[in-house]
């Protein structure tokens, strides 16, 4: 990823900057200046619990560049509970133990690195849920 | 939204062109399309005259990262003599030749246009795989899906998680239309894995021999395909025979006004539904077992032809991944949700079944240009209505076929529907 997308998507990616729409009362992530529920245009900003569950995945034995120290990994699709579903690697997990449905958090990892010399992109990986929230 | 109309002008393919699939390090895709051109130029029945062509819709996906050249479209267009008609590109990732087909039928039926060249070219193997994977991952999103560490193939992993979950399907389900379609692309000629999956075990067991390794002692093709050397996991519950090659190709064909259509051939193939629908990336989605792109594109396609997907004999559908078929068989209306992966088992979709699907070898085995993927599809469509589809051809006759065409995890699909009179 450029430097420059980097920067604009860091609050997404370090803590799940989203949106609600004050039209619909749906929450968006990613933010956008259009709500894709209803296409009005008035949102305010929210932060996103980092709680969810498993909604589907898959494990990765043929990673793209810039991922293959973590290759076989996971990647998931997680429901929020606010109801977004977010694009996330799992991490903290053994591949088998990985379930539909199974309760996940967000962490902040390390995600790839470009190349010896490029940069190293930080942001949010989900892991098992630690403690359950009461 | 408008209701489907009905064409108010006819539209009718009159001649088709294909170049052979496969890897060709000594040709770009302009060599590529100028051998798809010269095929249907030399088969048209009655002939014709290039200089009747009005336009070029040419379907292609990333000629700029793949090639390093942009703007193909009138490169293309002088490739084959077509200067000065106007020639544009359509891009829809893999669904770009099928939405330059659609851009064609609309400048046809529309009576703007009376005669219209519809190609799709893309020069996929001059690139290391690490980076086709890059330029693929290009139509998926760059900024949230990309760079969190998914691929193509790990998109419809997750599509197959999701689907076995929810209806009991087994990975080994999925093999079924890998093996179905390697036995259509057998017997076709342009296909770029023409091969049976027995028939690739004993050429991997030759090989072997010939090298003087120990020759491989699977049991047969399921034995094979259950072998992680032989067919490694990519993104479980996907192995390497659950998805479609990289490729070189092209196709192309001729698009005329019913009212002219027997200037060139006593035998049109009518297109009288084209319906093409967009969505979400796939964390926008609330369902991933059914692409809602292709139903809304089947149903605009169906209503707009009036006819009803139990009328439909055959298919050409978009099996970048053997999932992709099993669900297209249901967004299709051919089989209920949840049903497709017994269809595909119980032989259903095979070349003598009820509702053959991907009689051409479909992208798993003919391969997968992904610019010329549509197009090519409508090729197989006139061969097979016709009855020229040689030793893959289906029994009786086939007076109403469609395809579909899909680009990325179903963020474009674009649904034709064709009829032979």
């Amino acid at each position: 990823m450029s430097i420059p997308r980097n920067w604009r998507t860091r609050q997404q990616r370090y803590s799940l900057k989203a949106e609600v729409c004050n039209a619909c009362g749906n929450t968006i992530f990613p933010p956008r200046d259009v709500c894709p529920h209803c296409a009005e245009q008035k949102q305010s900003w929210t932060n996103l619990s980092g709680r969810g569950e498993i909604y589907s995945f898959t494990t990765m034995y043929s990673a793209p560049a810039g991922f293959e120290e973590y290759a076989p990994y996971t990647m998931a699709l997680v429901k929020l509970a606010e109801g977004p579903m977010i694009t996330a690697q799992l991490t903290d997990v053994d591949t088998e133990d990985v379930k539909i449905g199974m309760p996940v958090e967000m962490v902040t990892r390390k995600l790839s690195q470009d190349g010896d010399e490029g940069q190293i992109l930080y942001g949010y990986k989900f892991r098992p849920m630690l403690r359950q929230v009461a | 939204m408008r209701k489907p109309q009905p064409f108010p002008h006819a539209v009718a393919i009159v001649g088709v062109g294909m170049s052979k699939f496969g890897a060709f390090p000594d040709k770009s895709s302009r060599d590529l399309f100028v051998e798809a051109f010269r095929e249907l130029r030399a088969t048209v029945d009655k002939g014709f005259d290039p200089a009747v062509i009005e336009s070029l819709y040419l379907g292609n996906f990333s000629s700029d990262l793949f090639e390093g050249q942009g703007h193909m479209a009138p490169i293309m267009a002088d490739a084959v003599g077509l200067c000065p008609v106007p020639a544009m590109r359509l891009e829809d990732a893999c669904a770009s030749g099928g939405v330059a087909l659609r851009q064609g039928v609309l400048a046809v039926a529309s009576g703007m246009q009376d005669v219209v060249l519809v190609g799709g070219a893309e020069r996929m193997t001059k690139l290391p795989t690490a980076q086709v994977t890059d330029t693929l991952g290009a139509a998926a999103d760059t900024l949230f899906e990309i760079p969190a560490g998914f691929t193509f193939p790990g998109f419809y992993a997750a599509i197959a998680t999701a689907y076995m979950h929810r209806y009991g399907m087994t990975p080994e389900h999925l093999m079924n239309v890998a093996i179905k379609n390697h036995e259509n692309g057998a017997l076709n000629p342009k296909a770029q894995f023409g091969v049976t999956i027995p028939d690739w075990m004993q050429g991997r067991i030759a090989a072997a021999v010939k090298k003087g390794k120990p020759a491989p002692t699977w049991r047969d093709q399921w034995d094979f395909l259950h072998d992680n050397a032989a067919n490694p996991m990519v993104a479980w519950p996907l192995r390497l025979f659950d998805c479609s090659p990289v490729t070189d190709g092209a196709a192309c064909v001729l698009l005329v006004s019913g009212e002219r259509a027997r200037e060139f051939t006593d035998n049109p193939v009518y297109i009288i539904g084209a319906g093409q629908a967009s969505d979400a990336a796939l964390h926008d989605r609330a369902d991933l077992t059914t692409l809602s792109a292709a139903r809304g594109a089947a149903a605009q396609a169906y209503e707009q032809a009036g006819v009803r997907a139990s009328d439909i004999r055959i298919a050409e559908v978009h099996d970048c991944f053997t999932i992709a078929e099993i669900i297209a068989s249901e967004d299709l209306g051919f089989f209920a949700p949840g049903t497709g992966y017994r269809a595909a088992e119980d032989g259903m979709t095979a070349r003598d079944g009820a509702r053959p699907i991907n009689t051409s070898g479909g992208l798993k085995s003919k391969g997968h240009p992904v610019g010329a993927s549509g197009v090519g599809q409508a090729i197989e469509v006139f061969k097979q209505m016709r009855g020229e589809a040689g030793a893959r051809q289906v029994a009786g006759d086939v007076p109403l076929a469609v395809t579909h065409n899909v680009g990325a995890t179903g963020s474009t699909c674009v649904v034709h529907v064709y009829e032979r009179r």
